[in-house]
């Protein structure tokens, strides 16, 4: 069965055309299908756009140079606030640049709590990234069944460190919750019902003639444009570019897991769509095997390192403890940091979020610079959409997944 | 951050021998380059050719307040490869009172962006950029906040913002 007419004949080629019948539409900033704060500028000819001019920084709030003032750790509450639909992983993300720099080793208890936790976030950005494209092209029900087991995140990521939204929860060296018995426990009830829950989602939309209709051949990234404009994560993948950083440069524990890159070679909204889906699944057998192989141990790095803060029980019963607690707690001594420089980046739900990180002696940043994927993607906008309908810009912008406070930080 | 050690080796050899002059430093497995400023575009296209077909990131830092600095602005580009994992960065220095670079974006589309973003925060112009607007800040802003000497709490811009009313409007 052919589930999808032939769509080259509505991708007319773009021709850049000055005519005063030319209609102008500003789409945004406060439009409830742009879903955050940014701009489009439309030049349509009835229907159909013939160009789009992307604007940002409606949303800008100087992130990068709140950075240069605030602490490694107090910096943590920024990165929250970037791409907020997934904030344990630009936590993560954060304090792996910041690692980097000071070349902090985390205990494997460590490295195995955040690759959890950033494999969580992963699984809920793509959950309402998916479900807000159904919900823009008329899925409403595929939209509720995905943010319901985001709720279900949200309880374990409340369990596990007070928050559920802004979490904030790793520190440097360390995190600021160990992983208790009940955290393990409602992961593991996540891992029994969600497969349930992602089979419902895909019988509801993967062969949906409607959704497949208005995703299928529209906003087609080639490999070459993908590359040339750097897309990353999932809209690179769909492309048919089979880079994933966490098989290409493992970080955390990645290495220890059997689990496959997800790419398409379509690079259209749908191979976007099948490629987020498919990545829960892979993220869900991580899942499964990290969760039964935590390290015993401390979570924390120990504390004659320094840099995490060390138990009160450390405090009061050695030396190494005392000391450590005295010198990050006074505002005049704290981290040794080299004068050097130095990027780390991980696989985040949206792509390659990185954080290139000067030191210049003290626990603030000299320079903390965000490299965030929503920038790379929303600038491809304009080759996606040109010679599509006006109905298929909700469907490419939700696609490529532009979070509008990672854009402008 | 692993990469391709030998390659990165041979290519680095290949890049002193074509380009005297250039400094290679290594911090945490990470290869640094620094490049003049008038051989930069030509090093930052060879380097296309060999193969770091992905422009990750170009961003800046500016070294006024930094210990030892001599020069102010030390631009970023951070280059990946998606065929090999292998990364390498390139910095290029450049100084007041005219801070400027050939622009990148004729080699990698996604320099476009970044670029504006550069010139938004930094004020260093990309000389043949097809459209050097600033990329966040309103266009009639001024200042480049990004730059050391710029306040974090700006300049009063903010609170003097011209309040259009509705009968203005």
């Amino acid at each position: 069965m052919s589930i999808a007419p032939d769509h080259d004949t509505r991708v007319r080629p773009a021709a850049p055309r000055e005519e005063d019948y030319l209609w102008t539409l500003n789409f945004g900033p406060q439009h409830p299908a742009t879903h955050t704060t940014l701009r489009l500028v439309l030049k349509l000819e009835g229907e159909r756009v013939v160009d789009a001019m992307p604007e940002m920084g409606y949303l800008h709030s100087g992130f990068e140079k709140i950075g240069e003032h605030l602490t490694f750790n107090q910096y943590v509450t920024v990165t929250d606030r970037m791409n907020y639909i997934s904030p344990m992983a630009n936590n993560v993300a954060w304090h792996h640049a910041v690692e980097t720099l000071l070349g902090i080793d985390l205990t494997p208890r460590c490295k195995v709590i955040r690759t959890i936790v950033a494999e969580l976030a992963r699984i809920s950005d793509h959950l309402l990234c998916n479900g807000a494209v159904g919900l823009d092209t008329g899925a409403f029900t595929f939209f509720l069944y995905g943010f319901y087991q985001r709720e279900v995140i949200y309880d374990i990521f409340e369990t596990l460190c007070g928050a559920r939204f802004t979490n904030s929860y790793t520190r440097v060296g360390g995190v600021s919750h160990d992983f208790t018995p009940l955290v393990i426990e409602k992961i593991r009830t996540f891992l029994r019902t969600f497969p349930k829950t992602l089979d419902d989602m895909e019988r509801l939309l993967t062969r949906n003639r409607i959704f497949v209709d208005r995703t299928k051949g529209v906003g087609v990234l080639t490999k070459e444009q993908a590359i040339n404009g750097g897309a990353s994560g999932p809209v690179a993948r769909a492309s048919g570019v089979t880079r994933d950083l966490r098989k290409d440069e493992p970080y955390l524990a990645y290495a220890d897991y059997d689990f496959q890159i997800c790419c398409a070679a379509a690079g259209d909204c749908y191979a976007r769509y099948l490629v987020r889906m498919q990545e829960m699944r892979e993220s869900l057998k991580i899942l499964n095997q990290a969760i039964e192989n935590i390290p015993a141990g401390e979570v924390n790095v120990g504390a004659d390192q320094r840099v995490a803060r060390p138990t009160k029980e450390q405090v009061y019963s050695t030396i190494e403890g005392t000391i450590s607690h005295f010198e990050l707690s006074m505002s005049n001594r704290s981290f040794e940091v080299p004068y050097e420089e130095s990027y780390a980046a991980i696989e985040a739900p949206n792509g390659e979020l990185g954080f290139y990180v000067v030191g210049d002696g003290d626990d603030t940043a000299y320079r903390a610079r965000c490299r965030p994927p929503s920038v790379l993607h929303f600038s491809l906008f304009p080759q996606l959409i040109r010679g599509h309908t006006l109905s298929d810009v909700v469907a490419v912008l939700g696609s490529l997944n532009i979070i509008a406070a990672e854009l402008d930080r | 951050m692993t990469t391709d050690q030998s390659s990165t080796a041979d290519l680095l050899e290949t890049l002193v021998a074509r380009f005297p002059g250039l400094e290679t430093s290594a911090y945490r497995g990470q290869t640094r380059v620094v490049v003049g400023e008038p051989a930069s575009f030509e090093v930052l296209s060879f380097l296309a050719a060999a193969g770091f077909d992905l422009l990750v990131d170009v961003t800046c830092v500016d070294y006024l307040e930094y210990r030892g600095a001599t020069r102010r602005y030390g631009l970023v580009y951070l280059l990946a490869s998606t065929a090999t994992p292998r990364r390498l960065t390139v910095r290029v220095f450049v100084d007041d009172p005219e801070p400027a670079v050939r622009s990148v974006v004729g080699v990698w589309r996604s320099a476009d962006w970044l670029e504006r973003e550069v010139w938004d925060m930094f004020g260093i112009r990309f000389v043949g950029h097809p459209d050097l607007r600033r990329l966040m800040m309103p266009e009639q802003f001024t200042a480049h906040p990004l730059r050391k000497d710029y306040p974090l709490q700006g300049r009063g811009e903010r609170h003097n913002f011209p309040v259009l009313t509705r009968e203005d409007g």
